[in-house]
């Protein structure tokens, strides 16, 4: 490896300071961007094409914007999809997240409910060991969570519970944990409530 | 009208008024390369590297307001062909290409040549599509050139099926195209203009920060009266350049890491800055954090609503097309009288006097080795300041972006956004290409030279008589630069050793080459290779080994802690 030879030193002029009429800018160092984050709920419409649901979870990945969850399901119109997605992020990040979204060609409408009354649901299947003195006690869990027994063998319960996120969160807390099996959840979807609606 | 696939592919391209396409057959586009050979409206050109042939594409597009295409075949050809793909995407330049893609019945099978196209180009698109119908051919290609047009321009990407290219449907071509899913803002909102109006007319410290949009809108003479108007002072970025006229008295130049000393202290010190076609990007405004402590107010103007508020925040955004909003803005200070404080704009002009009384692209001038600055100066002195000049990336790009003085849009031709080496060449294949009888020069290193060297060929197959400034310094410069600056002068790989030599190479393919070693000969040597009309000139600069570019705004640092040239001190 060969080197070239230059005028040695750390010296390279900076904008001075004094010789300038306007005050020298103090150097700060890196200001924290921990900015409070919120939770949020991002409905959209998009084309019901084929790549557009890897387009929507491409850009997340991309640009390292945080996913809880998704969910995608055709709407009543079977060309067009409806996506709920739960982020979670700053006010400037969920607005570039909205910005981003709404930039997709596939996509045609963005709104994030949750910035007024909203309702959210969540479908959860959940099978747990239901033996001896357990059966009676996850039956009665399942009924004060307004929940179904939709599958029963001689040792276990699958249990179907429909709510908002918390409400299932709640239930699985309610149970003996060394009781569950398998839980399988939906992910969130959302609406807003009364009159705002999403429409392309 | 019963058509094939490859026949309506080829008439699309025809109704779009497509002159030129640059591309590389393969096994998927072979029946479209049949029609092209059965024709003679669009004509072909053959690069030598599917890279080559996408750069070239997106030059067109940047030297001309058309949108420029691509041809390449299935999997390796599209892989050689992302390069230039994603250079284009970032900066946002409007391109159409057309990739072969294996039969419709082997997607998925690992077929020979198979790669999932739309994924991988997915995210340095502005769009793609996979069209599995014929039928589905002409709509699809429409789309695609009102897509990559309208809005903020970029890239839009075609992949068909071989099978789909030879089955056969009706052919009409679509007279407009109405998607519910986009519909890009063109008109500003009326009360935000009028909000930045009033902002403009009370400013004491006012800048004008112009970007690409403003070249790639064809917006120029719209600032140009802006600015006139108010009596502002404009700085352009490097995708800008030449937006504003550089010659003009109130241009301070390039802003940024290696803007001038000018640029960045007004940007920094403005009290209302308005941005125009430009994005706040980390190569610009350096540390956010930094900039953001001098208060001032913002005035963001662009098409794209995700470019605004993104890195900075902005007090006044207006989304729109820049045409029609700069219209607006000009009609609201033509109906008014009203004009920004005259006295403090005088006090504001003397302090930016008293910054470009630094000086701050002077260099130390040499008789006995050839300094890089000159060779831009001189080439700016024997083109008259009006030629299209293309770059690479590296030192030899920020001087050509500061010893240039760009007068005109669209005469400057570089990768910004990705920073791609390899560029140059082609660049100038595709300006060549579209201006003919325009002299045309690619300011480049020996590095990046190399990375699309065998377009020489291509260069002698078309007769594209482009004059090549190898600023030789035998090192990957900036990286050494960075390396001597940060990294304790330790060159880690970044000589150049073995490096041909450039002059027979270039005879090798046809070409002039000469070997410039003193400041004495620069001159001459570029006048020898702008007479020569019909040649591909390529002259290669012996030029001084340890030159670096300044001024310098370090990576992380604010706007005004520049580093500048030894000799200031
Ligand atoms: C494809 C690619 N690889 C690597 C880089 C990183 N890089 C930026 S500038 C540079 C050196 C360029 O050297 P040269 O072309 O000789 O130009 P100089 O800086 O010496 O003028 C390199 C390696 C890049 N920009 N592009």
């Amino acid at each position: 490896m060969s080197s070239v030879s230059r005028p040695t030193g750390a010296g390279y002029a900076r904008a001075p300071a004094s010789g300038s009429p306007l005050p020298a800018l103090p150097w700060l160092p890196k200001i924290s961007t921990s900015k409070p984050t919120m939770r949020h709920v991002i409905s959209l419409l998009l084309e019901n094409e084929a790549g557009a649901l890897s387009r929507v979870s491409g850009l997340f990945s991309a640009r390292g914007y945080n996913i809880e969850s998704l969910t995608v399901a055709a709407t009543e119109d079977p060309s067009m999809s409806r996506m709920t997605i739960i982020s979670i992020g700053s006010d400037d990040v969920i607005e570039q997240i909205t910005k981003q979204l709404n930039k997709l060609v596939d996509v045609v409408k963005v709104v994030d409910v949750s910035e007024a009354a909203h309702i959210e649901r969540e479908l959860m299947l959940i099978k747990v060991r239901a033996t001896g003195k357990d059966r009676e006690e996850v039956k009665r869990t399942a009924d004060i969570f307004r929940g179904h027994i939709v599958d029963v063998t001689e040792s276990t319960y699958i249990v179907e519970l429909t709510g908002d996120p918390t409400k299932l969160d709640a239930f699985i807390g309610a149970i003996d944990r060394t009781l569950i099996l398998e839980t399988v959840r939906t992910g969130v979807c959302g609406i807003g409530r009364g009159d705002r609606i999403l429409r392309a | 009208m019963v058509l094939t696939g490859a026949e309506i592919v080829v008439r699309c391209l025809q109704e779009e008024k497509v002159e030129y396409v640059f591309g590389y057959p393969g096994g998927a586009v072979l029946f479209i390369y049949d029609e092209l050979f059965k024709q003679d409206k669009v004509r072909h050109v053959l690069v030598r590297h599917e890279q080559a042939a996408v750069h070239a594409a997106d030059a067109v597009a940047r030297c001309t307001d058309k949108v420029g295409v691509a041809l390449v075949t299935s999997g390796p050809g599209l892989t050689n062909a992302v390069t230039g793909i994603a250079t284009a995407y970032m900066d946002s330049i409007p391109i159409v290409i057309i990739s072969g893609q294996v039969p419709t019945a082997a997607i998925g099978l690992d077929a020979f040549q198979e790669v999932d196209t739309v994924g991988i180009t997915r995210p340095c698109v502005k769009h793609n599509f996979l069209v599995k119908d014929a039928k589905d051919i002409a709509p699809t290609i429409k789309k695609a050139f009102y897509l990559a047009k309208t809005g903020r321009p970029g890239p839009v990407l075609v992949d068909i099926p071989k099978d789909v290219t030879a089955a056969k449907c009706e052919f009409s071509y679509p007279q407009s195209v109405s998607m519910r899913s986009y519909n890009p803002t063109v008109k500003g909102h009326q009360g935000q203009i009028k909000k930045a109006l009033q902002l403009l007319l009370e400013a004491k410290k006012p800048m004008i920060y112009a970007g690409g949009g403003v070249v790639l809108s064809d917006s120029s003479e719209r600032l140009i009266r802006i600015a006139r108007m108010l009596g502002f002072p404009v700085t352009n970025t490097l995708m800008g350049l030449g937006g504003y006229p550089a010659t003009d008295k109130q241009s301070v130049g390039m802003l940024g890491m290696h803007g001038t000393y000018e640029a960045n202290m007004a940007m920094q010190y403005c009290d209302v800055l308005l941005a125009v076609g430009a994005r706040f990007d980390d190569r610009v405004i350096g540390n956010p954090a930094h900039f953001a402590q001098v208060a001032r107010k913002i005035i963001h103007i662009d098409v794209d609503p995700s470019s605004i508020s993104k890195r900075v925040r902005v007090d006044v955004p207006i989304v729109g097309n820049l045409p029609e909003v700069m219209d607006d803005l000009i009609r609201l200070l033509e109906a008014t009288t009203e004009r920004p404080d005259r006295e403090a704009l005088d006090t504001w002009w003397k302090q930016i006097d008293e910054w470009r009384r630094r000086d701050c692209l002077k260099y130390k001038k040499s008789d006995e080795i050839i300094k890089p600055q000159l060779v831009i100066e001189k080439l700016w002195q024997v083109t008259n300041g009006d030629a299209f000049v293309t770059s690479d990336v590296g030192q030899h790009q920020m001087w050509a972006a500061q010893y240039y003085k760009f007068d005109k849009p669209r005469r400057w031709i570089n990768s910004g956004g990705l920073g791609t080496m390899g560029v140059g060449i082609p660049y100038a294949m595709g300006v060549q290409m579209a201006h003919p009888g325009s002299p045309v020069a690619v300011v480049t290193g020996e590095a990046s030279v190399q990375m699309c060297i065998q377009e020489l060929s291509t260069c002698k197959q078309y007769r594209l008589p482009i004059k090549i400034c190898n600023l030789n310094n035998r090192y990957l410069g900036m990286v050494r630069q960075w390396q001597e600056f940060f990294h304790g002068n330790r060159y880690s790989e970044s000589y150049m050793d073995s490096l041909p030599d450039f002059a027979k190479l270039a005879e090798a393919y046809g070409h002039v080459g000469l070997r410039v070693e003193k400041p004495s000969e620069v001159e001459d040597a570029l006048r020898e290779a702008f007479r020569r009309k019909n040649d591909l000139v390529f002259l290669d600069f012996q030029v001084d080994q340890t030159e670096n570019v300044y001024p310098m705004v370090q990576g992380g640092k604010g706007l005004t802690e520049m580093i500048l040239a030894p000799e200031d001190l």
